[in-house]
């Protein structure tokens, strides 16, 4: 599937790492916004 | 299944947009509306941060549910103009991706939920999920004209998962919420379904129009209009909203009323003197966004 060669497919499989790796940033400071949240309730 | 041969064999790696337009975000504007509206009038209070998650499981969970449906529908969104531009259909994505896409978004979504809110809410959201892309999407979409009315129950969950998330449990006003999104999406969708008739004709999909003629789908829209109405208004003399809800939920859902009378009235074929179909369809959008809106404010106002 993958061409080497092409410019294209290098492009988009840029720009999805990119946009996964901000998703998995924000998915980290989720969880420990919803941790924080969650010790405030309980105290 | 999927048996059609895609424009594009060998399908490039397809750009983050593509797994975006997958979750259909403009429909998803509805659910995340009707998702906070359901949480904003629980009678019990949540932590904004926990609050934000649910509304964004909701989210998730819904564009999961569209991943997957574009997933098993690729052949027919491949036959009609308004879905060939999906990602699948367009060619600019092989089938497998969207979904891996979707699974993953449906279990990180549910999970999400039970963690950050409750395990109720977080089975409502999976049952909604599975509801939408096992019942509607595979079983009832290609086989009946019923489709819309009993796959319609898919979309008017997100109101329930809303109030789950804060109070854990499910009472009347929920229930009747769902009731008033269940009702309206016959006549929201077989009103649309009028004006892009060839569309779904061509693609083999049974909608009321293509079946049982416009005739009979007008008349339909005009009954399902009824019941609406009185869900819609029920939780004011129920005593579960006040005035200002329930004058403001009768008026709109009388002007609904009339509008469906026109659709009714109308003898137009062809999509383009389709007027009153169009306006309804319109309507209907702002119809359910007031409504909710409507219920929030009086909820505020009273407390």
């Amino acid at each position: 599937m993958i061409e080497p060669n092409d410019d294209e497919v290098r492009r988009r499989q840029r720009s999805r790492a990119i946009v996964t790796a901000l998703l998995l940033v924000a998915f980290v400071v989720l969880v420990y916004a919803v941790t924080i949240a969650k010790m405030t309730i309980n105290q | 299944m999927n048996t059609t041969t895609l424009p594009n064999a060998r399908p490039i790696t397809a750009e983050w947009r593509d797994f975006l337009a997958l979750t259909k975000p403009r429909v998803m504007t509805l659910v995340v509306y009707t998702a906070l509206c359901g949480l904003l009038v629980a009678p019990a209070p949540i932590h904004p941060v926990l609050a934000f998650t649910a509304i964004l499981c909701v989210a998730l969970g819904a564009g999961a549910a569209a991943a997957l449906n574009m997933w098993y529908e690729s052949d027919i969104d491949a036959k009609m103009k308004r879905t060939a531009n999906r990602p699948i259909p367009a060619g600019r994505m092989d089938r497998q991706s969207a979904l891996h896409f979707g699974v993953g978004l449906s279990f990180l979504s549910v999970i999400l939920m039970g963690m950050a809110t409750n395990w109720f809410a977080a089975v409502v959201l999976a049952v909604s999920i599975l509801f939408y892309v096992l019942v509607y999407t595979v079983w009832l979409k290609r086989r009946t004209p019923q489709n819309i009315v009993i796959g319609g129950a898919a979309g008017a969950f997100p109101p329930l998962i809303g109030w789950a998330a804060v109070t854990g449990d499910v009472t009347l006003l929920p229930v009747l919420l769902f009731t008033l999104i269940f009702l309206w999406t016959p006549p929201h969708f077989w009103a649309l379904s009028l004006f892009v008739r060839s569309d779904y004709a061509a693609a083999g999909v049974p909608m009321l129009p293509v079946v049982s003629g416009p005739r009979v789908t007008r008349q339909q829209i005009a009954l399902y209009t009824l019941p609406m109405a009185a869900a819609a208004v029920a939780p004011w003399p129920l005593g579960l909203a006040g005035p200002i809800y329930g004058i403001a939920a009768a008026g709109l859902s009388l002007v609904f009323l009339l509008l469906s009378l026109q659709v009714l009235a109308s003898k137009a074929t062809e999509p383009a003197a389709m007027k009153a179909e169009k306006r309804l369809f319109a309507f209907s959008v702002v119809y359910l966004f007031a409504i909710f809106g409507m219920l929030v404010v009086d909820r505020w106002m009273l407390a």
